[in-house]
């Protein structure tokens, strides 16, 4: 068998906009796992019974289904529920509640490891229990946890490829088609596996930008 | 000091105070008045309960019966009265607690700002003028983690102070620092008293209490068990829990 890499050479147009597409979905999947996983851990410290037992079924939910479950879940019970979404909102619903569940775990553990010395100063000082969250204890949480909350948003672009199920666009939906055009599927596979690990050195190169501007004040 | 033990208004009052952590009574039927310029010292042995009278008053601990009235505010659930009394008293850690992630200027502004309702200049007016008289006005662009223990510390009393109290809490403010720094954190406080705050100070720096208290107040097991003024408690201590936490306290200096 003689490898022929010019194939897939030649379908670069639609591999790059597989990339894209690709990056789309990881972008906007974190965006909204971090807004989730922000939110679910502030109603959890509010301590409201039934918001509280939401957040935590709604995790517990998450984090004991299989991805590829949760997104044919959304997928085939919008429509149901009379919402139509095309299938790349649907994948980014997916993949930030799918993230977001995991971000509450990851951030409520950074939470706890902020000294309660921390929230008794805000309260000594006249703030309110929500700014006290918000202005004085979420920063050095997030910070705390950074590199983990990383790896799951690392995680989250490589489960990207799962969207490829639903028909989403994104790269190893392209190759796929490429696949069968072609029927080269090894020199296919082999490529998407060398771009998925680049774009996963850029995402963590580019998270690790974030957290170093972020994150730019000195611990003890 | 006459003066001030009678003449001054009532600043915060604690009528039959009662504490429980679930089973455990951490104070018991708890009497104190604090009259406006007083500076107190409230001293005993190792959960003795002096951290949880100070936390009561500006209600970081709730009490089981009795009532505690503050600048006029009477304390109850409701958070309108939680939130004057916390306007007007200012708390210092033992830990310093300064915010790892704002600046010193930073930290002052955030309270002031936000409850006070300052304007970001009228803030930092205040909080520069406050850092100033802490003797750190030159490093308020640093974060905490830059400074040592006790800049930390008065770095905290400025924060506090911006806040334009009525009253201060201390508790226990040098017990984290390395020796050397003690004195700077207690000078610091000696000039707070010096010009006419409201004080309790939880607090095993005997020479600060001979120094600055109008009154010292020992207690044990969740009670107040001496009240006296500073002379009248170091040489002739009444009761007999008094004299020995003080042999062992002069034991350990
Ligand atoms: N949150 C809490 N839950 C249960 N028990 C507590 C709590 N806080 C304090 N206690 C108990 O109440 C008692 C008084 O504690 P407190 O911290 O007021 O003592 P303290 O006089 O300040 O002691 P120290 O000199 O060690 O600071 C102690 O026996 C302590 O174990
Ligand atoms: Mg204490």
């Amino acid at each position: 068998m003689t490898l022929d890499f010019s194939v897939v050479a030649n379908a670069w147009p639609a591999l790059l906009s597989g990339v894209m597409g690709t990056m789309l979905l990881a972008a906007s999947g974190m965006a909204l796992a971090m807004i989730i996983g922000v939110l679910g851990v502030a109603i959890l410290r509010a301590q409201m019974r039934i918001p509280s037992f939401l957040v935590t079924a709604f995790v517990e939910i998450i984090r004991n289904t299989p991805f590829l479950v949760q997104i044919y879940f959304i997928f085939f019970a919008l429509p149901l529920a009379g919402i139509r979404l095309n299938p790349t909102i649907t994948a980014i619903l997916a993949l930030g509640l799918n993230g977001g569940a995991y971000a509450i775990e990851i951030i409520r553990g950074g939470v706890e490891s902020i000294s309660k010395g921390q929230t008794e100063a805000g309260l000594a000082l006249g703030l309110h229990r929500g700014e006290v969250f918000r202005l004085i204890v979420l920063k050095p949480a997030l910070k705390a946890i950074y590199p983990s909350l990383s790896s799951q948003f690392i995680l989250l672009t490589l489960t990207t490829a799962i969207c490829t199920s639903i028909s989403a666009y994104e790269l190893t939906s392209v190759g796929q088609r490429i696949e069968a055009e072609t029927f080269r599927s090894f020199e296919v596979y082999f490529t998407l596996t060398m771009i998925y690990l680049v774009i996963s050195l850029i995402t963590m190169w580019v998270l690790a930008a974030i957290g170093k501007r972020a994150f730019n004040y000195p611990d003890r | 000091m006459e003066q001030s033990q009678q003449g001054g208004a009532r600043m915060i009052e604690m009528r039959k105070v009662e504490k429980w952590y679930g089973a455990f009574h951490a104070l018991k039927s708890v009497d104190l008045t604090v009259r406006q310029g007083e500076r107190i010292v409230l001293c005993g042995p190792s959960g003795s309960g002096k951290s949880t009278l100070i936390r009561c008053i500006n209600h970081l601990e709730t009490i089981q019966d009795g009532e505690i009235v503050v600048s006029g505010h009477r304390l109850n659930d409701s958070q309108k009265a939680v939130d004057a009394v916390r306007r007007e008293v200012g708390m210092v850690f033992q830990q310093f607690n300064l915010f790892p992630h704002k600046t010193v200027l930073e930290n002052c502004i955030l309270a002031p700002m936000r409850v006070r309702k300052l304007s970001r200049a009228d803030a930092e007016a205040t909080a520069r003028r406050y850092l100033d008289r802490v003797r750190i006005g030159n490093q308020a662009e640093k974060y905490p983690a830059q400074l040592s223990g006790g800049q930390q510390q008065r770095v905290a009393i400025a924060r506090a102070l911006c806040m334009e109290p009525k009253a201060m809490l201390f508790d226990e403010p040098t017990s984290a620092l390395d020796p050397e720094m003690v004195k700077e954190v207690l000078d610091t406080m000696i000039g707070l008293a010096r010009d006419g705050m409201t004080m309790i100070c939880v607090t095993h720096e005997m020479g600060f209490a001979r120094q600055v208290a109008d009154r010292v107040i020992f207690m044990a097991d969740g009670e107040i068990v001496e009240e006296n003024d500073p002379d009248t408690f170091f040489r002739n201590p009444q009761h007999e829990r008094s004299r020995a936490f003080l042999g062992e306290i002069l034991a350990h200096h």
